[in-house]
């Protein structure tokens, strides 16, 4: 990245003067002691690794739970830009869910040609047994996470869906938490919108799809593959919030043709799960048969129709990275409005001409696996050595269906708080959407995540990213 | 509530209250080895904790030092202090959505503390502090499960993994002493008996009580009397055993079920009501602490079944 | 030609199973080219959990093994009117797309093996329907029918490599080589009616390939025909795990034993 490129700092805007949202808290921070600041900081991660909220990295030889880097400084959104990416987020999630109707139905889409069909058929995220189901209440993504990007005042970008099984919610809840327990005075100043009504929004979304005829009790539950799980907080965090049972497949078995969970006092039905486990490990007796996570018929109870699952399975297809570029036209077709949310442009590496121009500019561009997640195999191309650029062509070159590319953004900044005041470093937004029924539920807020070495683009927190509490104003 | 969460919750209980137990007895090994140097002290704290046997295959000669690093923080060692935190821990991750936040927090505190304080070997000069520590976030924890925690079924198997590891812990330290305390071989007053009893009564931190409730008269019947009968006595198998029955009773109302644990921490019950120290002495010590861990051990097997704890 | 069925299958444990489920494709649909007039599928030592139909069609009952059973006995029995119509069963229906069955699966993938065996047919032939039976005698005479060759694992290429093979390979290799050649291929699980023998050992597969303009049209490379009226179709899928007649899975120690007593007869 050229030291030049001019990036839209959201607290400052390309001025010294706080933008509008921060105007007041650009007030309140210049009062303050910023070493005392730093204080409460260190605080404040204490306090984190005390409650539990950690996360467990994959890979790592010492299993132990790391803390995902929390910054004090709110990432603040007005109301008024809010209202826009409300409306832009649910028209997508709307479409997300028809697109996974048709594709298990008539797929129309397809026969219409605005999505090629190879684009699916050979597409591992595809699950043909999927093909009929009808999902009760005909809702398949119950939850989607939408990363949304912003490069200046007015422009906002999706950067991926997620459909599957998005995470880091119970980030949002405990970063508010935190905001609220440490400078409680600027809650008084400021017109926050609240985000603790989602545990409660997410379990009245998902008891508004219950299956067609339920047991007495209409019991949800979530289901974890276990406390070594990188988002077992997450899970436990949820459960506990939304006053359901937290469980694994172990606890689980068919009886009188629908899954029950082992209790004290015998087996008892489930009527809707809330599943962080993969498709692939979901069902063993349908799908991956090594796996010990899942449920054994689980997926036959669901096709008799005697279980919701959420999200359903099968989701997968919407949110793949080679989906992703037809997602304007997806959006197109089935609400037959343009997309309000503008995607990243993207080049698909499996068409020989775009594979030549991104192996022509591999030092500009973000390279990502079709399939992967987490910033695991991705090339930033700019802040990449000659070393891994040849790797990564290698790569390229030898399987360019698993790869697209995108140009790279001039991410958004927020400052962070470091030992020298304030820096800017580049953000992202997860919000959360429920979808039931009965419409589509957007909680006012979101997973800021940012990118803690100055200049990086990277804010996995996988990779050493952070996080910051997410602020939506209610307008004057 | 899910079976695997009162497995959780019951072994989440057992294990702080082995890892507690474990710090007893090192302090009582410590103790007597301060006052009374080459007994053979260790062999039997090592016999007491059940894991003599892989001491000898994992480490070798017995050596005081390495024995208190064995108990204290051998990972190889599935019962050392920290070892049963760990897995106390993990236990109380598992049922994280059925316990308080205060009680979760102050077991992720003392593991927190636990892990930094025994990431080296303790040097003996600060054996006592570090023990002392242990021993007060034991007494947190219970704390916060006393304070935060609603009574019912959550708080039954708790308290049922917290009794029935205690119950289970006093028969093995008094059966691993039981010929010291044996007439026949009672030589009243000769200082080698003084020290055993003294052990036994250390190893429940009851050195105090036992004189207090029973000034001058330190005899082998009077200490075993103690810690098998005394209903006053909270490291007592009669406590213990009481205590059980009363949270198994209260799942028995709650659930409106009765299961054969019930039958079994009953019969138990009865027995250590009804039993005298003279009638046990009598039928043989040895004979009646087996019979107790042998009915302990069935026990936690049929509330493990009862309760549906696993498949 | 109207059949009488009767198939009974017994899986036999070792050691008593502590619980297991097993998806059970045993009932035949009224559809071209055969009627069923009744038919009754009944478990012992098992429950039938749920039912319902999958995405190729199939009725599926999901069954639990009683706990603690030795063994589980399914019985199938029932009445089919069948008619010859050279294999062809229509059109694709339902809303699997064609596509789907040019997909190569686990066991059916396109080997070099599998391509050799299809090497210069699409030059020899201009006709799909002799080019299909074409590559059904090469591959009976690649790989005859031998029992005790391969398993139910047995992959398409695994069965060219053994030299030997059932039905079941040789609707393997059948659909991984139509499917190299372009054209949609399905495996079907089914009984025949066989001349010469009573007791049967096994249910019958064989393949199906989709021809434009004609359909879905039955290849049984073991027998070297198109399926006639002494064929009864119960399930398709890609491959045999998507239609076999009984997959389980249990937990519980030991080894298992399969036997199964087939009688299709001419009422």
């Amino acid at each position: 990245m050229s030291d030049e490129t001019q990036f839209f700092d959201e607290m400052f805007g390309s001025g010294t003067d706080a933008r509008a949202p921060y105007k007041r808290y650009s007030d309140w921070f210049s009062n303050e002691d910023p070493k005392g600041l730093m204080k409460e900081a260190k605080e404040a991660e204490s306090f984190f690794r005390r409650t539990g909220i950690t996360f467990n990295v994959y890979g790592q030889a010492d299993a132990e739970e790391r803390l995902i880097p929390f910054d004090i400084v709110p990432r603040i959104i007005s109301g008024k830009e809010w209202a826009r990416l409300a409306k832009g987020v649910e028209q997508r999630v709307r479409a997300i869910n028809a697109f996974l109707h048709d594709i298990y139905h008539r797929q129309e889409i397809l026969r219409a040609g605005r999505v090629p069909k190879e684009l699916i058929a050979r597409n591992e995220a595809f699950l043909p047994l999927m093909m009929g189901v009808e999902p009760p209440g005909g809702i398949y993504t119950h939850i989607v996470g939408v990363d949304l990007v912003r490069t200046s005042e007015n422009e906002f970008f999706v950067l991926e869906d997620n459909a599957r099984t998005p995470s880091g919610v119970s980030y949002m809840l405990e970063n508010r938490e935190m905001m609220l327990q440490m400078f409680p005075e600027l809650f008084g100043k400021m017109k926050v919108q609240p985000v603790s009504g989602y545990p409660t929004a997410l379990r009245s979304s998902l008891a508004a799809t219950m299956p067609p005829d339920p047991s007495p009790d209409q019991t949800v539950a979530i289901l974890t593959p276990g406390i070594h799980n990188s988002a077992y907080f997450e899970h436990a965090f949820l459960a506990d919030h939304m006053g359901v049972e937290l469980v694994e497949g172990s606890d689980l078995r068919v009886v009188d043709g629908r899954i029950a969970m082992r209790t004290t006092k015998g087996y008892k039905p489930i009527d809707v799960i809330y599943r962080r486990v993969d498709d692939e490990y979901l069902d063993p007796l349908n799908f991956n048969p090594d796996s010990l996570l899942g449920v054994p018929g689980i997926f036959d109870v669901y096709r008799a129709g005697r279980i919701t699952i959420a999200n359903a399975p099968g989701t997968g297809i919407a949110d793949d990275k080679a989906i992703y570029s037809y997602m304007p036209d997806i959006v197109e077709f089935y609400t037959g409005e343009k997309a309000i949310l503008q995607n990243v442009p993207t080049w698909r590496c499996s068409d020989p001409e775009a594979l030549a121009y991104v192996l022509d500019h591999l030092d500009e561009l973000v390279v990502k696996e079709v399939h992967g997640s987490g910033g695991y195999g991705m090339l930033v191309g700019p802040a990449a050595s000659k070393r891994e650029l040849a790797q990564f062509r290698a790569k390229l070159e030898a399987k360019p269906e698993g790869y697209i590319a995108q140009p790279t953004l001039a991410l958004s900044t927020v400052p962070i708080l470091t030992k020298a005041g304030l820096a800017p470093r580049h953000v992202d937004l997860r919000p959360f959407a429920l979808f039931s029924p009965e419409g589509v539920t957007l909680t006012p807020g979101g997973l800021t995540r940012v990118a803690l070495k100055a200049g990086s683009l990277v804010v996995n927190s996988s990779q050493g990213g952070g996080t910051k509490d997410t602020w939506v104003l209610e307008d004057d | 509530m899910l079976g695997k969460t009162a497995g959780g919750l019951f072994w989440m209980f057992r294990y702080l209250e082995r890892s507690e137990n474990i710090a007893r007895l090192i302090e009582a090994g410590f103790r007597i080895a301060l006052t009374r140097p080459g007994s053979e002290e260790w062999a039997s704290v090592l016999r007491t904790a059940a894991a003599e046997e892989l001491y000898v295959s994992q480490v070798g000669e017995i050596e005081q030092a390495r024995v208190i690093d064995f108990l204290l923080r051998d990972p190889n060692n599935q019962s050392s202090v920290m070892s049963s935190f760990a897995q106390a821990r993990q236990n109380a991750r598992m049922v994280r959505t059925a316990i308080t936040r205060e009680v979760w927090e102050a077991v992720n505190d003392a593991y927190i503390a636990l892990k930094a304080t025994l990431a080296r070997p303790v040097a003996e000069r600060d054996l006592p502090d570090v023990l002392a520590q242990i021993r007060q976030h034991s007494a947190l924890v219970r704390g916060a499960l006393h304070g935060s925690m609603l009574r019912n079924d959550v708080f039954d198997f708790c308290r049922l993994g917290t009794f029935l590891e205690r119950a289970d812990n006093t028969a093995r330290i008094l059966d691993v002493k039981y010929y010291v305390l044996l007439p026949s071989v009672t030589q009243v007053g000769s200082s080698l008996d003084n020290v055993q009893w003294e052990t036994i009564l250390r190893s429940v931190s009851g050195v105090r009580a036992y004189s207090w409730l029973n000034p001058g008269k330190a005899t082998p019947m009077g200490i075993a009397d103690f810690l098998i009968f005394d209903p006053r006595m909270p490291r007592s198998l009669r406590y213990s055993v009481t205590k059980i029955r009363s949270n198994l009773d209260m799942l028995e109302t709650d659930y409106g079920m009765r299961r054969p644990c019930h039958d079994t921490i009953a019969r138990l019950d009865q027995c250590l009501t009804d039993g005298t120290i003279e009638a046990v002495f009598e039928e043989g010590l040895h004979e009646f602490l087996t019979d107790c861990l042998k009915e302990t051990a069935r026990l936690g097997t049929e509330i493990q079944t009862d309760f549906n704890f696993t498949d | 030609m109207r059949l009488t069925i009767n198939y009974t299958s017994t899986y036999q444990f070792d050691e008593p199973v502590h619980y297991g489920l097993q998806q059970i494709r045993l009932t035949p649909k009224s559809r071209i080219g055969q009627e069923v007039l009744d038919w009754d599928v009944r478990i012992d030592q098992g429950r039938v959990e749920t039912q319902f139909s999958d995405h190729h069609a199939n009725e599926v009952s999901l069954v639990s093994i009683a706990a603690d059973a030795m063994a589980v006995k399914v019985t199938a029995r029932g009445t089919v009117e069948t008619q010859d119509l050279n294999g062809v069963v229509g059109r694709q229906k339902g809303f699997v797309p064609l596509w789907l069955f040019q997909r190569s699966t686990d066991l059916t993938r396109a080997s070099l093996n599998v391509r050799n065996i299809a090497k210069g047919l699409k030059d020899a032939h201009d006709d799909d329907i002799a080019l299909l039976h074409a590559l059904s005698e090469r591959i009976l005479s690649a790989v005859p029918y031998r029992i005790g060759a391969t398993d139910a694992a047995t992959t398409a290429d695994g069965a060219i490599e053994s030299g030997a093979g059932v039905c079941q390979d040789h609707a393997h290799i059948f659909i991984a080589a139509a499917r190299a050649m372009g054209y949609p291929a399905r495996y079907v699980s089914g009984f025949l009616m066989m001349n010469d023998t009573d007791h049967q050992e096994a249910t019958h597969a064989w393949a199906e390939a989709h021809i434009d303009g004609i359909g879905w049209v039955g290849f049984d490379v073991s027998n070297g025909i198109s399926p006639d009226d002494r064929y009864v179709r119960i399930a398709t899928g890609l491959d045999y795990r998507d239609a076999a007649p009984i997959s389980g899975l249990r937990f519980g120690s030991g080894d298992e034993r399969l036997s199964v007593d087939l009688i299709v007869a001419q009422q």
